[in-house]
């Protein structure tokens, strides 16, 4: 009975943010609405329970870890920021936060984002294997196979060349910058076909969920 | 009003009838397309294939209700095929809401092979901090998530015996549908740890995961509802994501012929204007 007093208010809802592709009107507002505040409810709830009290109030008040003080202490200055007089205080668990994480960030986020990336393009140019798959089983997919190496080499030189400012692109270089756009071009308009993907599969999710869940259609 | 100046000014709600009817029309009356695995999906099931019986696979979760049409299929085919394979799992996630939804899948598969939480599978939970949470749990688990997702003490699972760390894990599996998620997997459990990670994400981010599959950073890649279902064709089920396809692929024909048809009367329009 809940389940389907659930699935009801579900149905309704969805319908109610979708009428917004008609035009704007008091459904679509009051789904909104509720959304949002139920939203914030939530988090300040679930931040409590899951956050705040076994990671702070828990072990600092129940089991004595004093130095959870000092978080304490930076989450309040934290709040601070509500108070325009003393707003000063947030800046300080702020500067905190940034200069940890970034000293914490740095190393890996360099290590797996640059280093490996560019050891990945220290490959021979010419995989002779590929090539000879080629001839041997000539096809759509061996040669793909075989130029794929080739292109991510080109598409990284070039790319990088397009971003390299202190020389005017002309000439030569100027024709491998822009190369490298048409690489670029390539890869939003990829990016571009992923997320019209996504978001035709959050419409196939709502709809199949009116069609199943709610009506027994399919 | 001539056809092209028409065409111009074409109500969007029509636009939007047209791509909802797309998409409908096909859950109605499935097509059956055909569906290939792709090399990614492909490296990420023999990624869970080559792992002998009784094996650890970390599986975290960090996405939630709104990326569940493409994330939930992957997640419970994982699931499946972990249990079918006989791999433990041990569930925990950095966004909050992909822990019941994590839960769920293992319940659902759990049932159906017959798995017993706390021997076969566990759930961790969630933990916030995102990156210095994989630090931390890469170090030691218990200390990180001395609880599990109920609130009971993870030395009481049987699972648990012997897990101190990543050491013990053979495998991790990020879900994710932003940060933190694969990309933070990536960077301390194969960066630093050396561990094998694989990823299942949504298509809006898919593109940005490729170059760490070419470079081997990545185990295996699914990306996306449709990604999902070429997993779901690999192991011969059929989820939500296999049936969402056709809807998928005859509104991507639209809205492909959209694009074509647009431009091609934009460029009439202009010349004429001349």
């Amino acid at each position: 009975m809940i389940e389907t007093l659930g699935i009801w208010i579900a149905a309704l809802l969805t319908l109610c943010i979708l009428s917004f592709l008609y035009k704007d009107n008091p459904f679509y507002r009051f789904a909104e609405h509720l959304f949002v505040g139920l939203s914030a409810a939530y988090w300040v709830v679930y931040s409590y329970y899951n956050i705040l009290w076994p990671n702070l109030i828990q072990p600092l008040f129940g089991q004595g870890q004093l130095l959870l003080i000092i978080p304490l202490i930076l989450g309040i200055m934290m709040i601070m920021k509500l108070f325009p007089k003393v707003g000063w205080m947030s800046r300080w668990p702020l500067a905190f936060i940034v200069g940890s994480y970034s000293g914490y960030h740095l190393i890996t986020y360099l290590q797996s984002n640059a280093v490996e990336q560019v050891r990945a393009t220290l490959v021979p140019f010419i995989q002779i294997e590929s090539w000879k798959n080629l001839f041997t089983n000539p096809g759509v997919m061996t040669f793909l196979n075989a130029i794929a190496i080739p292109v991510v080499i080109v598409g990284v030189i070039t790319g990088v060349i397009y971003f390299f400012f202190s020389k005017e692109h002309k000439g030569v270089f100027g024709g491998l910058a822009k190369i490298g756009v048409w690489f670029l071009m390539i890869a939003f308009g990829a990016s571009f076909g992923y997320t019209v993907m996504a978001r035709i599969s959050l419409l196939i999710g709502r709809m199949y969920f009116l069609l199943h869940n709610w009506l027994h259609l399919i | 009003m001539n056809i092209i100046e028409r065409f111009e000014k074409v109500d969007r709600r029509i636009i939007f009838l047209l791509v909802l009817l797309a998409v409908i029309i096909p859950l109605l009356f499935p097509i059956g397309f055909e569906i290939k695995a792709s090399e990614p999906v492909q490296k990420f099931y023999d990624a869970i294939e080559a792992l002998i019986p009784g094996s650890m696979v970390l599986v975290s979760c960090e996405y939630d209700p709104s990326t569940m049409p493409e994330v939930y299929p992957m997640n419970q085919s994982l699931a499946r095929h972990c249990f079918a394979k006989d791999l433990k799992i041990i569930g925990m996630g950095l966004w909050p809401q992909g822990i019941p939804l994590n839960q769920a899948s293992m319940e659902q598969a759990a049932e159906e092979y017959q798995k017993e939480y706390g021997v076969d599978y566990v759930n961790l939970g969630y933990k916030a901090g995102g990156i210095v949470v994989i630090s931390s749990a890469a170090e030691n688990i218990p200390n990180t998530f001395p609880l599990d997702y109920a609130g009971r003490p993870i030395e009481e699972f049987e699972i648990m015996d012997g897990v101190r760390n990543f050491d013990n894990i053979d495998l991790i599996i990020s879900l994710s549908a932003g940060d933190p998620g694969v990309r933070e997997w990536i960077m301390i459990a194969q960066g630093r740890y050396g561990k094998k990670v694989a990823g299942g994400v949504t298509a809006v981010s898919a593109p940005a995961f490729y170059p760490y599959l070419h470079s081997g950073q990545l185990q295996g890649l699914i990306g996306g509802m449709k990604g999902a279902a070429e997993y779901e064709t690999i192991l011969q089920t059929s989820g939500t994501a296999s049936r969402g396809m056709d809807a998928q692929s005859i509104a991507h024909g639209l809205i492909i012929f959209f694009i074509l048809f647009a431009n091609f009367f934009y460029l009439i329009g202009k010349r004429r204007k001349k």
